[in-house]
């Protein structure tokens, strides 16, 4: 029961072959069961999900239901759930209950979903290992020495196990997509604007999206269809109408132009992961794709632009962490100052400081116009360079990242190292594209990923092909040993 | 030596917005704390602002009304700084873009010169909470009912040479947000506070001296006092061979004296960059022809037609043209008597703003309307009483007595014009004046003076004063 799809569970659920409580209940017991190998959830929400499963058996059986009725989902616990513990893996949000509910959240809510807790996640979205939280690091399904990759490592590991059907997790520069890869997982970081942020507390806003993890291209545009739309709370977000993304989902392949940016298939990609992509290419011909190379002349000044704007983003966004109104406050502070310092230095994590840190750098004056103005001239020429590829093809085609996943506590020697996962991932966000990670097989008993790059709204191709894919493969059906 | 005082000003105006600048939360004043204060202002984790547009209204409104350029695309920033009562660690501003570029506003001084004052710009903004260090025994209350409230700061060019221009200027900038009705610029409820940037150099010199800044000063009389202490220090600082330092003061009123608050050294680093969380807003012509379109006439236009279709001398029309309720109750009044805007000036300049200020009235509560005024000049015109007797008149209305007729009919203040009971009293003064009549007829004319009183007081002040000087001319050269 557990490994079914969205489409398969619903249909189970509306012909009541299984009630939405025995089915939470599954669900709930497999989070007994192995979490403790995995620690993927920060907050489980038993009660809660319980009494939801059992209204959504009475919309059930009163037929007001939708595709989500009585599904249950995980959320990243980044995402403010009213009356439910909202840490975003950090100490200093420890004791924060959010008084109010994130617009999105609310929509899964609103659709019938049932929520089974709170994922873990790198502290505030800021990793990319799920090494950097509070609660402990997380490990990988495939490989338990593995980290599951970061910032979304909960929501990842916790799919990829089946702990979940399906769970929300957010991207500012890959934080979706870097684990569905490690986790073999599909995940879609949509267009810039599409999922309201309304809710999702900020690390950098200008790049942050939310999106749907989950074992099939299928299931993530189920999701995808009740995540996104225009949001009066949310003025980035953008009025363009939602389309239903499963219609598509079985449109041909043919004709469409497929583009290799030379760029990304650099001296930073291992073997094992370029021989995996040549295979996916080779399909993809097969099912009546064109190939094109293509040139995104600019990719490798992503990280260093990315690394000045995202810091200098959420060295502001977390500043309202100050020990005054909500959130960890030290003990007898001395004055407003010591109040102010040992609330946050003892609040944050060392990566959290450390982002601040070169954020408040980035935009003192005098250095402002070296580093934040440029970076933002350097995203505009990101985005250029995207603009001219679609001129040409369709859809991009990329690695999502270097390697497979790597050894919890190996990636932690420089910064910089870890930084460099998120080469091939960050240019979508800079440049506010939608993007996905699909599953692309297995080297040396670690899944990898292939990464698909759309035009602004195009989420739909994205889908399509990786569905397609989906349709003659079966890297995505695998299951973790133990699991 | 001499020296030039040299004074640019800040202005926040708060905006008569129902609802806050960035959130649904009301504005309104003296709620109990916090209960004005919603999840975005509070800078819960994950809320977002979403801009009112109705400020962005009143914004543009003011630039028209100051003949500022108004900028199609202007960019909300962050401004970095800790402080327990700005919740999210920044305050939302403007910084590069401003909504308002340039623009300058004409004043107008007691010795009637007009002076033209640059504005350099306009932009809008958040305000901040409120820290409230009394009754908390050793802690500190915050009250976050104001955070997010919309302002515009006015940032005026050095252009002021005097406190008087100063004042002068903070009352025409008072005088017209309140007539483009986007504040109520209540200076005691903090909704017009202005900053002052003070310098002093040698006459002659072109080169600006280091400026202090003296901040939040809350009315037009410390203004004034704030600046010319300031200003006497600065003077003393330079007479001693000493510098000024570049540094923000703070007024004290009790002891009328300002005070080092921060030096420049110490001024914060405020990592202003654009909020990533708001789209820059894009205004065009048809948006600010529609404003435009809505806009009352200003105090400067209101001025230029006083003098025009009223015939009022400047200092007059200025006066009623700058403040709203004054320039109504003008109207108004002349709306029942055509012909009499002069009088009806010159009444409300004189026993009317005299009353009012005694009573401490607004102008609106005062007893005396605009019909009963145009009646009292009616019936001083008509002959029915002097002028003289229309104070009388005046004061009873004040008390409300009842109506200027009824009053005049009640008291018998009515004018006595019948010739021949004029000439009937005059003719018994002189007949118990011989020695004045002598003195007049040997030349001394002034005398009759003293006759017209002699009838005045015979007749209560009610006979016509030029009737009588007339009857008194001809009977006295018989």
């Amino acid at each position: 029961m557990h490994t079914k799809s969205i489409k398969e569970l619903s249909k189970l659920l509306h012909k009541k072959t299984i009630s939405c409580v025995e089915l939470t209940k599954i669900f709930l017991e497999r989070m007994e069961k192995y979490d403790s190998k995995l620690n993927s959830f920060i907050t489980v929400t038993d009660e809660l999900a319980l009494i939801q499963a059992k209204n959504a058996d009475k919309r059930i059986a009163e037929n007001k239901t939708t595709p989500l009725t009585g599904i249950p989902i995980a959320h990243k616990d980044l995402f403010c759930t009213k009356d439910i513990k909202t840490s975003c893996g950090s100490k200093i949000l420890d004791n924060f209950i959010s008084p109010y509910e994130a617009t999105m959240t609310n929509k899964l809510k609103q659709a019938g979903m049932i929520l089974l807790g709170k994922t873990n996640m790198d502290e505030f979205a800021m990793g990319s290992s799920n090494e950097n939280s509070f609660y402990g690091h997380v490990c990988n399904p495939w490989n338990l020495q593995n980290v599951p990759g970061g910032s979304s490592g909960g929501s990842a590991a916790a799919v990829a196990a089946y702990l979940t059907p399906v769970a929300t997790g957010t991207d500012t520069g890959g934080s979706i997509r870097q684990p569905a890869s490690y986790c073999n997982l599909t995940g879609i970081k949509p267009t810039y604007g599409r999922i309201s942020r309304f809710g999702m507390v900020a690390f950098a806003s200008s790049l942050d999206q939310a999106g749907p993890m989950a074992t099939s291209a299928e299931d993530a545009a189920i999701l995808l269809n009740h995540m996104s739309g225009f949001d009066v709370q949310d003025s980035t977000s953008m009025q363009e109408p939602v389309l239903d993304y499963t219609a598509t989902l079985n449109n041909s392949l043919k004709g469409v132009t497929i583009g290799l940016p030379k760029e990304y298939f650099d001296e930073n990609l291992t073997t094992g992961v370029a021989v995996k992509i040549d295979n996916v290419l080779t399909e993809l011909e097969r099912l009546g794709a064109k190939l094109k190379e293509i040139t995104l002349p600019h990719s490798k000044l992503s990280a260093p632009a990315y690394y000045i704007i995202a810091p200098a983003e959420c060295s502001s966004n977390l500043a309202r962490f100050d020990g005054v109104r909500y959130g960890y406050r030290c003990k007898n502070p001395l004055d407003l100052e010591d109040l102010y310092a040992r609330s946050r230095g003892e609040g944050f994590g060392d990566e959290v400081k450390r982002r601040i840190m070169v954020g408040t750098y980035a935009l003192s004056s005098g250095y402002y116009d070296a580093y934040y103005l440029k970076a933002q001239k350097i995203r505009r020429l990101i985005a250029d360079d995207f603009k001219r590829a679609y001129e040409d093809v369709d859809i991009i085609l990329s690695p999502t990242t270097p390697t497979p996943s790597f050894a919890i506590g190996n990636s932690s020697q420089t910064p910089i190292e870890m930084y460099l996962n998120d080469i091939y991932t960050i240019p979508a966000n800079l440049a506010g594209l939608p993007a996905l990670s699909m599953p692309a097989g297995f080297t040396e008993g670690l899944p990898i990923g292939v990464q698909l790059i759309g035009n602004y709204f195009k989420e739909a191709n994205l889908l399509n092909i990786a569905h397609q894919y989906q349709q003659v493969t079966d890297w995505h059906q695998q299951i973790p040993e133990g699991f | 030596m001499e020296f030039e005082t040299v004074i640019g000003l800040e202005v926040h105006v708060q905006l008569a917005t129902k609802s806050k600048l960035f959130s649904a939360a009301a504005t309104t004043f003296g709620a109990e704390p916090n209960t004005q204060a919603c999840a975005i202002d509070l800078g819960m984790p994950g809320v977002l602002p979403v801009t009112n547009k109705e400020a962005i209204r009143m914004a543009v409104k003011l630039g028209l009304g100051i003949d500022g350029e108004i900028n199609y695309e202007s960019v909300f920033a962050r401004k970095n700084y800790f402080y327990p009562d700005l919740p999210k660690g920044y305050q939302i501003s403007q910084y590069e873009l401003p909504i308002v570029k340039g623009g300058h506003l004409d004043i107008y001084l007691e010795d009637g010169t007009k002076k033209t004052i640059g504005i350099t710009r306009a932009h809008l903004e958040e305000d901040a909470g409120k820290s409230l260090h009394e009754d908390f025994h050793g802690m500190t209350g915050i009250d976050l009912n104001r955070a997010s409230t919309p302002l515009v700061e006015v940032v005026s060019e050095p252009d002021m040479r005097s406190a008087e221009e100063a004042v002068a200027y903070l009352k025409t900038l008072h005088t017209l947000v309140r007539h483009l009705e986007i504040s109520d610029a209540n200076m005691q409820e903090g909704s017009f506070r202005c900053d002052a940037n003070v310098s002093v150099r040698p006459r002659g010199e072109t080169k600006l001296g280091t400026r202090t800044e003296i901040k939040n000063i809350n009315s037009f009389r410390f203004v004034e006092k704030a600046i010319n202490y300031e200003v006497e220090r600065q003077i003393n600082v330079l007479n001693n061979g000493d510098k000024i330092t570049q540094e923000t003061r703070l007024y004290d009123s009790e002891k009328n004296e300002t005070r080092s608050m921060r030096s420049k050294e110490e001024a914060e680093d405020y990592r202003y960059f654009p909020d990533p969380d708001l789209l820059p807003i894009i205004i065009d012509d048809l948006f600010i022809d529609a404003i435009r379109d809505t806009l009352p006439e200003l105090p400067q236009q209101k001025f230029q037609r006083f003098q025009q279709e009223y015939k009022l001398p400047a200092y007059e029309a200025n006066t009623l043209a700058n403040n709203i309720e004054l320039a109504k109750y003008f109207e108004d009044t002349v709306r029942h008597a055509k012909n009499s805007a002069k009088s009806i000036a010159n009444w409300m300049l004189g026993e009317l703003t005299a009353h009012i200020n005694r009573d401490n009235l607004e102008t609106i509560a005062c007893p005396v309307k605009p019909q009963h005024l145009a009646m009292l000049i009616k019936r001083i015109e008509d002959n029915t009483i002097s002028g003289k007797i229309a104070k009388t008149v005046f004061e009873a209305l004040w008390n409300k007595e009842g109506e200027v007729d009824e009053i005049i009919a009640n008291k018998g203040l009515k004018q006595i014009t019948d010739n021949t009971e004029i000439e009937k009293i005059i003719d018994t003064i002189i007949k118990n004046n011989p020695k004045q009549v002598e003195q007049f007829k040997t030349g001394n004319e002034k005398i009759i003076g003293y006759f017209i009183g002699q009838v005045m007081q015979t007749t209560q002040g009610k006979a016509n004063p030029k009737q009588v000087n007339d009857i008194l001319q001809t009977k006295l050269k018989d």
